[in-house]
């Protein structure tokens, strides 16, 4: 486990992992300064989600390294990353059958919290996500919106110092997506760093400080949102000249 | 160790179970009311015979006093429950199964019979109708028939003028031949029955003095149970029959819903946690182990309160084969999930082979009834070692030692789900 101290809260070097004979995340390299809010921007299949998976230690990349706020992750350095990342996952990470406090008492539990610091915890998350009046009801009572941001607040429990958070918009109404970039926006003022992937331009020009565009497991862009508008006129332009205009409707298995 | 994960897990799986209210009806409901059914169906003590009685039919086309006799005796049996039909009307009924057997005396039983006792020859039929899915009712009327038919018929040729007709027959028929040793030794039984005859045809004894054949015997049966006096309770082997599937129900359900887990976000967050694979199997055996302990405890709790089971053996031996046995149902959960395929898929094809391994351990009916190869191929289910310690530590009686062995042979299945669970468990992905 080397450890080296750096202004960069993620450091992302040669990452590399395949699925069989494919390659869903071709030797990529990138930087996360603390603080820093990065959108990870890219068509179906692109690798984003396989980028999170390694970013997260769910998924063990076949080379290259990740440096967690200068620790090194694999070995014993997995736990620190571990501690160190709050993953907001694209699919609902809940239990419907239980209440929003059971919950995140689970999730908060596995990442070793108990007792009256669990219970602060779970209190000032739903708070930030302003579900505190609703702990006590079962999470299959929530709207979608409600939903999604419950799932953010299941990766704020262990206060980690880097989210990762895919897609966390997806599928909501555009109040409850504003209600949510409410929070990020929060979080972001707050210090937290701030990985994030979405299909909505709109959202990483809003929050986001700078943009990573993959495709093809690859990174083809890594610049200020300023600067790609500058470039192209908008993000999505940005998008669709770097990505090109075809469906990628076959590559869907791969993410 | 992440201890406090472990125990995040362990009170979230149990919290889960507790919402669950299918889980809970079906775990603890369920088995309650069918080890009540089963326990009904095969209790020994219960004190409506009418229930267990048997349905036959009998045609008598006979009409004779020895038929008559026979119908009036059958009819009498406390295990029989005798209708009297024509032929065509007890072959239908037995056909529909609202008679179990039906038994025809032809014309001109009673008189061939009464021959027949003495020659063996020209020996009349009685035809038996018999449904062919009541395998020991058929055999439980030809024993009553056996038994009652002899009775009456010797009854008759020792009393009756049927009889004396016929041992004047024999005895003319005898003289007519060359005399031997044993056909004298056999003229001179005939004569003295003939002259037992006369004396019952005078009027000299009373009918209950006239002599028949009878089993010349009678059969006292003790059960054996835990004491001398202690009533054998049919709900003690069901209750261990039930307890032992609907908790495998449970281990399935534990099964399934890490397969269900793994197909969403949460196996994401669970993955994301700074949190090993054996601390997540540990939680999960704990957990599941701990829901089934929860389940056998109110089981026979209801079967203690309501059903009068008692713990007639060693309590710790109970506590032994039961936590065994909640330990093996928590492995089985686990490696169902790593073995399996599809939830519906693993679901069907895991309820299929459970269902077996609790038929062939005797949990719904008694093993004793399967062919001998089953009997011994049961000795290798996990099931049957359950049922058989449940059995030994409550009605049987049997002390500590006797739940050693069932209770090592499911510790040693429980090792061997744990180690193919821990093989196939795909933690990395």
């Amino acid at each position: 486990m080397a450890s080296v101290t750096t202004g960069n809260m993620l450091e992302v070097m040669n990452l590399t992992r395949r699925y069989g004979a494919r390659v869903a995340v071709d030797c990529i390299s990138f930087n996360v300064q603390r603080g820093e809010c990065v959108g990870l921007l890219g068509p179906n299949g692109a690798g984003k989600t396989s980028t999170l998976a390694m970013l997260s230690g769910i998924a063990a990349a076949d080379s290259g390294q990740i440096l967690v706020s200068g620790v090194e992750a694999g070995g014993a350095g997995m736990l620190a990353l571990k501690r160190s990342v709050g993953l907001v996952p694209q699919d609902l990470a809940l239990f419907d059958e239980l209440s929003a406090r059971f919950n995140l008492e689970l999730f908060g539990g596995l990442q070793g919290l108990s007792g009256p610091v669990l219970e602060e915890r779970v209190l000032s998350s739903l708070t930030l996500v302003g579900l505190a009046e609703r702990a006590g009801d079962l999470v299959k009572t929530f709207s979608g919106g409600m939903k999604r941001r419950l799932n953010i607040a299941g990766a704020l429990l262990h206060d980690p110092e880097l989210m990762l958070l895919d897609e966390p918009t997806v599928g909501v109404d555009p109040q409850s997506r504003n209600a949510i970039f409410d929070n990020l926006e929060v979080l972001k003022r707050g210090g937290k760093t701030l990985l994030y992937t979405t299909h909505y331009m709109g959202e990483a020009e809003r929050l986001c400080d700078r943009v990573l565009i993959m495709d093809h497991g690859r990174i083809l862009a890594d610049a200020p949102v300023q600067r790609l508008k500058a470039d192209h006129g908008n993000l999505e332009q940005a998008f669709l000249h770097l990505t090109g205009r075809d469906l990628r409707d076959a590559e869907e298995g791969v993410k | 160790m992440n201890i406090t994960a472990i125990r995040a897990l362990i009170r979230n799986d149990l919290r889960l179970y507790r919402s669950d209210r299918r889980a809970v009806i079906v775990g603890i409901l369920m088995p309650i009311l069918i080890a009540a059914f089963f326990g009904y169906l095969f209790g020994q003590n219960s004190s409506d015979e009418e229930a267990g009685k048997v349905p036959i039919a009998v045609v008598d086309e006979d009409g004779s006093a020895i038929t008559r006799a026979i119908i009036t005796q059958i009819a009498g049996d406390s295990m029989l429950q005798v209708t009297p039909l024509a032929r065509e009307a007890a072959r239908e009924q037995v056909r529909k199964g609202t008679q179990q057997a039906a038994a025809i005396f032809p014309k001109g039983f009673g008189e061939q019979s009464v021959a027949a006792l003495f020659t063996g020859r020209d020996k009349p039929h009685v035809e038996l109708f018999v449904d062919p899915s009541q395998a020991m009712s058929s055999r439980l009327v030809q024993g009553m028939l056996a038994q009652y038919a002899m009775q009456e018929i010797s009854k008759e040729a020792f009393n009756g003028a049927m009889g004396r007709q016929n041992l004047q027959q024999m005895l003319a028929e005898l003289s007519t031949q060359p005399v031997t040793g044993q056909r004298r030794e056999l003229m001179e039984l005939m004569q003295s029955a003939l002259r037992l005859n006369d004396l019952q045809a005078q009027g000299t004894a009373g009918d209950a003095t006239r002599p028949a054949l009878s089993i010349p015997y009678e059969v006292a049966t003790t059960s054996v149970t835990a004491s001398t006096g202690t009533p054998y309770n049919s709900f003690a082997h069901s209750f261990a029959g039930m307890s032992v599937q609907f908790i495998l129900f449970a281990g399935i359900d534990a099964g399934i819903m890490l397969l269900l887990l793994r197909q969403r976000g949460l196996w994401q967050r669970i993955r994301a946690a700074p949190l090993g694979k054996g601390e997540f199997v540990l939680a999960r055996m704990i957990s599941t182990a701990l829901i089934s302990a929860f389940q056998i405890t109110i089981i026979y709790l209801a079967a203690m309160l309501i059903f009068k089971v008692r713990i007639e053996g060693s309590l710790p031996g109970f506590v032994l084969v039961a936590g065994a046995f909640c330990l093996l149902n928590a492995a089985f959960g686990l490696m169902l999930a790593t073995v399996g395929g599809s939830a519906p898929a693993t679901r069907g094809i895991a309820t299929m082979v459970m269902l077996l391994l609790v038929m062939m351990g005797g949990a719904w009916v008694p093993s004793f009834i399967f062919p001998q190869w089953l009997q011994g191929a049961a000795q290798f289910t996990p099931t049957h070692w359950a049922v058989n310690g449940l059995d030994a530590m409550t009605w049987r009686g049997l002390p500590f030692s006797e739940a050693l062995l069932p209770a090592a042979v499911l510790s040693g299945t429980t090792l061997l789900c744990l180690a193919i669970a821990i093989w196939r468990f795909r933690w990395e992905e």
